[in-house]
């Protein structure tokens, strides 16, 4: 082998292991952990998964970092929540990821809030209403219902989007779908006990989980969505509670707990620290786990004696 | 339950006219028919149970972009509110409203940076002095069909002048990391040139921009950028442009006035840290670009030049938020470098020695600067730059154009609020040294807010 040959073949080595690594699984992009946790479930070893935010991240405001356009680059699905959410960065980030597969209106771009009944949805679309999303409340992910009608269509989207495993997306999804469902019910009966208790939310991420357990929301403690507290607006929440006493206040980990562990204090409510999503708390290490979290720091705090 | 009321107001004015027995009666009427009021709503509530787990069941069969169930309870709006008919697809409309208050030392009138020579009409400086309007700019956007999208910034001068920032198309579904940019754009070299001017995190932008870029390069073109399939952030692009601005000055030519090279990368440190730094080459020509600089004597001249500029940027940028959380607080630090060589012919006062000669100059300056969101809404921002003119080589001209060793300098510290993510308001001091022997001392006062749709920031 002459020295030429010798060198194409180290110069060519790397560049078909990049070649057969792209084509040895199908590439999710997913925006938060609980999409890049499901497509994990129902892909298996036929997905590689790259999540963009952690738990601890507050997936309104992100910046499209360097780091972020690589990944979308390369990506064969990107799977986000959708109604607004992102839109502060993954507009930009697709746009400037040069990834044809994956822009809006592609296979490749699923959106799960476009599977889901939203709830919130503004009559009035006006900024002087804080940080509102036209489309709905986009935080779908804390009802489980919403997790099992997404995974059905993001089941179907991972057929069409790698056909040559189709039948084995459609096994996994029925597989998941059913112990789902079995979770599911578990949690409703588990819960039961937190049906009408009166609660306190920190922003208004929770709209979704209150609909399923009927909580019922009481107060917020951001005077308008995406509006940090103030002090004046704690004082009022407080004065509010001694009307109408609610039974613990809820913040996501994403946030800051100042806000509610002074009304905790002062008002003699506890503060729950909700995983809100993947990675959340310490036993939220999947979407199994989140929910089962999630149940037991609601009972703990708010069940009746 | 509505049906109670009645029948209990009759009970209620009866009662003291009838006797027990009839009272009897009534009451077990009355119960009767509360029964079956309540069977008839039970049996109601049963069959919209069974209309929502039939709809629940045909959502198993996806069906894209409209969620399926139908609106089980009066919680669910009408989907989001959108513009029906012909209007359905304006493009995403943004207004950026901005003015300020600008309190100088020194008279801000004649403004030049001592030895560097700009164009007549280049934005360097405080601008004027007082209450003033900042630029407003209005933005269009939209995509123009499944492979290309378009956009527009017009921006409106407190002058009442009108220009045109940027319009351009731009390709979405080449693949291949590939994009092709076409129209009028902010060139991509450097970090802060392709940013604009409501997204500065000072009033102004540095003196290394003002002097050797124009405070800022735009021009009518072209531009590929390609970006590498590598976990790493690798992004190589090219523009072609007719060199409209300074460094470069209109050409009628049939070929390109400017040629621009960049490559950028970038990524993570961890989740909290995250980096871009990149090295760009710009090059443009000119062709009798009237430049006003001072002569041996410090009277003011018009000069003209014409040859070739290329400018190198080296531009680096380091943030960090505690797990990638910039909420609370957050940092960034920021710096470049720029670098400017001149080379072909000036002619020394156009108005009436009118002396051309070779002429070769390099100049360079950098600035540094951190910003510091301390809580949120709040941020606290500090920058520092500096200038070197070099020693400018004016062939036959050296003797009548003033050659010196003096390096303009300057500090800004700034503190902006933020209401919200689309109002601003700043304050911000400095103390600038760009004019040989005055020394500025500047304040301003600025309000930035965005109005209607706020595309994505780009990092």
């Amino acid at each position: 082998m002459t020295h030429g040959k010798k060198i194409i073949l180290l110069l060519a080595a790397p560049l078909a292991l990049l070649g057969s690594a792209a084509h040895a699984a199908l590439h999710v992009f997913a925006c938060e952990p609980e999409w890049g946790a499901l497509a994990q479930e129902l892909g298996g070893p036929l997905v590689e998964v790259a999540v963009a935010t952690s738990a601890l991240q507050d997936p309104h405001q992100i910046q499209a970092k360097p780091s972020l356009i690589a990944r979308a680059r390369n990506a064969d699905l990107v799977v986000c929540t959708g109604a607004e959410l992102e839109i502060g960065w993954l507009p930009v980030l697709l746009q400037q990821s040069g990834n044809a597969k994956v822009q809006a209106g592609q296979p490749g771009n699923f959106a799960a809030a476009d599977f889901v009944r939203k709830l919130d949805v503004p009559g009035q679309l006006d900024r002087s209403q804080g940080d509102v999303h036209a489309a709905g409340n986009p935080h779908i992910q804390t009802d489980p219902r919403n997790i099992a009608q997404v995974a059905t269509a993001l089941g179907a989207r991972l057929q069409k989007v790698d056909p040559a495993h189709a039948s084995e997306y459609a096994q996994r999804t029925a597989n998941f779908s059913q112990r789902w469902q079995q979770a599911v019910n578990r949690w409703t009966a588990q819960a039961a006990p937190l049906k009408g208790v009166p609660v306190v939310s920190q922003h208004k991420a929770f709209v979704y989980l209150y609909d399923w357990l009927g909580l019922k929301e009481v107060a917020v403690l951001e005077p308008k969505p995406g509006v940090e507290p103030t002090a004046s607006h704690l004082q009022s929440v407080m004065a509010a509670l001694k009307g109408t006493p609610a039974r613990m206040v809820l913040y996501a980990a994403y946030q800051d707990a100042r806000a509610s562990e002074w009304l905790s204090k002062n008002a003699g409510v506890p503060a729950v620290k909700v995983a809100f999503t993947v990675g959340g708390t310490e036993g939220a290490k999947d979407l199994f786990g989140l929910f089962d979290d999630t149940v037991a720091r609601l009972l703990a705090a708010g069940a009746k004696p | 339950m509505h049906k109670l009321l009645p029948a209990s107001i009759a009970l209620a004015m009866a009662a003291p006219f009838a006797a027990q027995a009839e009272i009897a009666n009534d009451l077990s009427a009355l119960r009767q028919e509360i029964e079956a009021v309540r069977s008839a709503y039970e049996a109601r509530l049963q069959a919209l149970e069974q209309r929502l787990k039939a709809a629940e069941a045909k959502v198993t069969d996806p069906a894209p972009a409209v969620a399926s169930t139908p609106p089980p309870s009066a919680l669910v709006a009408k989907g989001p509110a959108t513009a029906a008919g012909p209007n359905a697809f304006n493009p995403a409309m943004s207004l950026i409203l901005s003015g300020l208050y600008t309190r100088t030392s020194q008279d801000p009138a004649g403004f030049a940076i001592t030895g560097f020579q700009l164009p007549t009409d280049a934005e360097a400086g405080p601008g004027s002095r007082g209450f003033g309007l900042a630029e407003s700019e209005l933005g269009f956007a939209a995509s123009i069909d499944p492979w290309l999208r378009g956009a527009a910034n017009i921006a409106l001068h407190p002058d009442d002048t009108v220009s045109v920032e940027d319009a351009y198309i731009q390709t979405t579904a080449l693949g291949h990391g590939l994009q092709l940019k076409a129209g009028r754009f902010l060139s991509g070299v450097g970090y802060l040139n392709a940013q604009h001017a409501h997204t500065w995190d000072f009033v102004d932008n540095p003196l290394a921009y003002q002097a050797l870029l124009g405070t800022q390069y735009g021009d009518d073109g072209v531009q590929m950028t390609w970006l590498a399939p590598t976990d790493q952030f690798v992004e190589l692009g090219a523009e072609l442009g007719r060199g409209r601005s300074y460094p470069g000055g209109d050409n009628s030519r049939n070929g390109a006035g400017m040629v621009a090279l960049t490559a950028h990368t970038g990524g993570d440190f961890g989740d909290s840290h995250s980096w871009r730094a990149g090295v760009s080459v710009l090059n443009a020509r000119a062709t009798d670009q009237t430049l006003s600089g001072t002569n041996a004597a410090g009277v003011s001249v018009n000069n003209a030049f014409s040859g070739t500029t290329r400018v190198s940027v080296l531009d680096a940028i380091w943030k960090w938020a505690p797990n990638g959380n910039a909420t609370r607080t957050s940092f960034k630090l920021q710096g470049e470098y720029l670098r400017s060589t001149r080379t072909g012919n000036l002619t020394y006062d156009l108005d009436q020695t009118n002396l051309t000669d070779a002429y070769r100059s390099v100049q360079s300056g950098w600035y540094l600067q951190g910003i510091y969101q301390f809580m949120p809404g709040w941020r606290l921002g500090l920058r520092t730059e500096a200038l070197d003119a070099g020693s400018p080589d004016f062939g036959a001209n050296t003797s009548l154009l003033a050659v010196g060793n003096y390096r303009p300098r300057k500090h800004a510290l700034m503190l902006d609020f933020n209401a919200s993510e689309f109002s601003r308001v700043r304050l911000q001091i400095a103390q600038d040294r760009s004019r040989q022997g005055l020394t500025d001392h500047q304040v301003f006062l600025q309000y930035q807010m965005s109005l209607g749709a706020h595309g994505a920031h780009s990092y």
